[in-house]
């Protein structure tokens, strides 16, 4: 296979996964956001659009595209444009490394269900590249040239950063017990039920509330606290711009659900230990394989959506004191003594 | 500033409040229960408000078989604060009704749905009905003359009833 055949195939499966997986899931980000805030709220939510309301992100997107596009005349033009599509273009990227499903035996050829299979640096991409996502609300911020998106933009800023730390160190412990940073290692040792979230609690606790902290989400959504900022960095944007933010927003509540079930759930390992499927005559590389590791992903991935919204319309934001405490004073240590006891867990049961 | 840093409740949190997840957990199991509960939303135009008689809604002219009940005596008029109301009398031919409004217009903008026409009228000829669907395109249909005013009294019954065990007079006997 040449090296252009190689491309071609890696652009076919990354348009596929923006097409089927990352477009679709803001779809059903933004339907199931608004219909559970609206149970949790004793409302009803959007159920006018289509049959039980489905149809109303095309409707949202239709009126985005329709609206006219502002850019404030203080603002720097060439960035103000340029950070939408540094937000979408990052959170994309991350879906290049999740597995979805193992492997597909259609004759001879192997059909690996990720757009990079099998990357030896995936956890570090997955947190390089997250953190690129800082310079879009910088950006946006800045660009705006207005105080509010200012302010938000800087506190993204230094929230990130804070959290990107024990972000990265809570998941050493499972890269020890691994010892690998390629996801598909990390997903192959979760099999017949050795879920990480057994063995690394703490580690899934400590990320779980950092993931919540990097995609920006309730409790600690303070780059966009409506009352003292107004939207956050994207109050200047209008139209599509302000959809492309929209749409980084919901699809950070696919990606994330989707790196914690891959480190934490067993990935696309279905609830049910391998034995037993070998015994009912499912193969590895067979399709049907394949379907249940992708429902089981998929179940995964939508559980953990649903617990982001569910926490979101529960708790109430963190003010900003608080939030940096919370980072440096407790995270931070608690991530690197899980760490430890990892590393002793470890050395004792050699 | 030893005020700003005595925070009593959070001296007196227990160990388990300090940890911080139990109470996540409750609030999480709060919102859960919460979200079973019955909606409060009512899905307007399928499932309409059917208000009760003491409602206040657009303000209407009593029909009775025999004819409307208006004397065109002007109190509502004189009473509306909102000046939304216009009556000009004209005599009748038959003797036991001397007068009738041969123009009766209630200016839907300016109507506040006070109530006060209905209290005034000696006749009980002017109520509040339970229409609350007011859609207007332009100011000419928001004054409705006595074609559109004029109900008959058989939708108004809950009203009327309600005004009757309402009042704080009894009516005098003529």
């Amino acid at each position: 296979m040449d090296i252009l055949m190689l491309f071609a195939i890696g652009l076919l499966k990354a348009a596929i996964v923006v097409f089927l997986v990352m477009l679709p899931g803001a779809v059903i980000a933004v339907y199931s956001e608004r219909r559970l805030a609206a149970f949790i709220q004793m409302r009803l939510g959007p159920n006018r659009v289509g049959p039980f309301g489905l149809m109303q992100a095309f409707a949202d997107v239709a009126k985005l595209i329709f609206k006219e596009d502002i850019v404030p005349a203080q603002a720097n033009r060439f960035f103000h444009t340029l950070a939408p599509l540094i937000a979408v273009t990052t959170t994309a990227a991350l879906f290049a490394v999740i597995p979805f499903a193992d492997y597909v035996m259609i004759g001879d050829t192997r059909i690996d269900f990720a757009v990079a299979p099998n990357v030896n640096l995936a956890v570090l991409y997955i947190l390089a590249v997250s953190s690129v996502a800082v310079y879009s609300m910088t950006f946006a911020g800045w660009s705006s040239g207005s105080k509010y998106p200012m302010l938000g933009s800087l506190r993204s800023a230094a929230q990130m950063i804070s959290y990107e730390l024990t972000l990265g160190s809570s998941l050493i412990g499972i890269i020890m017990m691994t010892g690998s940073f390629n996801l598909n290692d990390i997903v192959h040792a979760q099999a017949n039920l050795k879920w990480n979230i057994f063995y690394q609690p703490l580690g899934f606790i400590i990320f779980l509330v950092a993931s919540f902290a990097e995609t920006n989400r309730a409790p600690f959504d303070l780059v966009e606290a409506e009352p003292e900022l107004v939207g956050g960095y994207h109050t200047e944007y209008t139209g599509m711009k302000f959809g492309l933010f929209m749409l980084v927003e919901f699809v950070h509540i696919i990606i994330a659900p989707c790196i914690i079930a891959t480190l934490f759930l067993g990935g696309w390992q279905p609830p049910i230990p391998t034995f037993i499927l070998n015994a009912i005559g499912i193969q590895e590389g067979t399709i049907i394989m394949v379907l249940l590791q992708l429902g089981s992903f998929a179940a995964k991935v939508l559980f953990m959506m649903a617990f982001f919204i569910w926490v979101r319309w529960s708790l109430p934001r963190f003010r900003y004191d608080q939030l940096m405490n919370l980072g440096w004073k407790v995270m931070l240590p608690l991530s690197l003594i899980n760490i430890i006891i990892t590393a002793v867990v470890m050395f004792l049961l050699k | 500033m030893a005020n700003i840093n005595t925070n009593t409740r959070a001296q007196k949190m227990t160990f388990w409040e300090r940890i911080y997840l139990p109470e996540i957990a409750k609030g999480l199991a709060a919102t859960f229960k919460q979200a079973l509960q019955p909606k409060m939303t009512r899905s307007y135009p399928e499932e309409r408000f059917e208000p009760n008689g003491s409602y206040r809604g657009r303000p209407v002219l009593v029909l009775e078989e025999s004819g409307e009940r208006c004397v065109a005596c002007g109190l509502c008029s004189r009473v509306c604060p909102a000046l939304a109301i216009e009556v000009q009398a004209a005599e009748t031919l038959t003797r036991d009704k001397e007068r009738y409004p041969e123009k009766f217009e209630i200016n839907m903008l300016r109507c506040i749905f006070c109530g006060f026409c209905e209290e005034v009228c000696p006749e009980e000829a002017i109520v509040m009905s339970k229409d609350y669907e007011m859609i207007y395109t332009n100011r000419e249909d928001a004054i409705l003359g006595k074609e559109k005013l004029l109900v008959p009294m058989a939708q108004l019954q809950d009203r009327l009833e309600y005004l009757r065990s309402h009042q704080y007079y009894e009516p005098q006997s003529v």
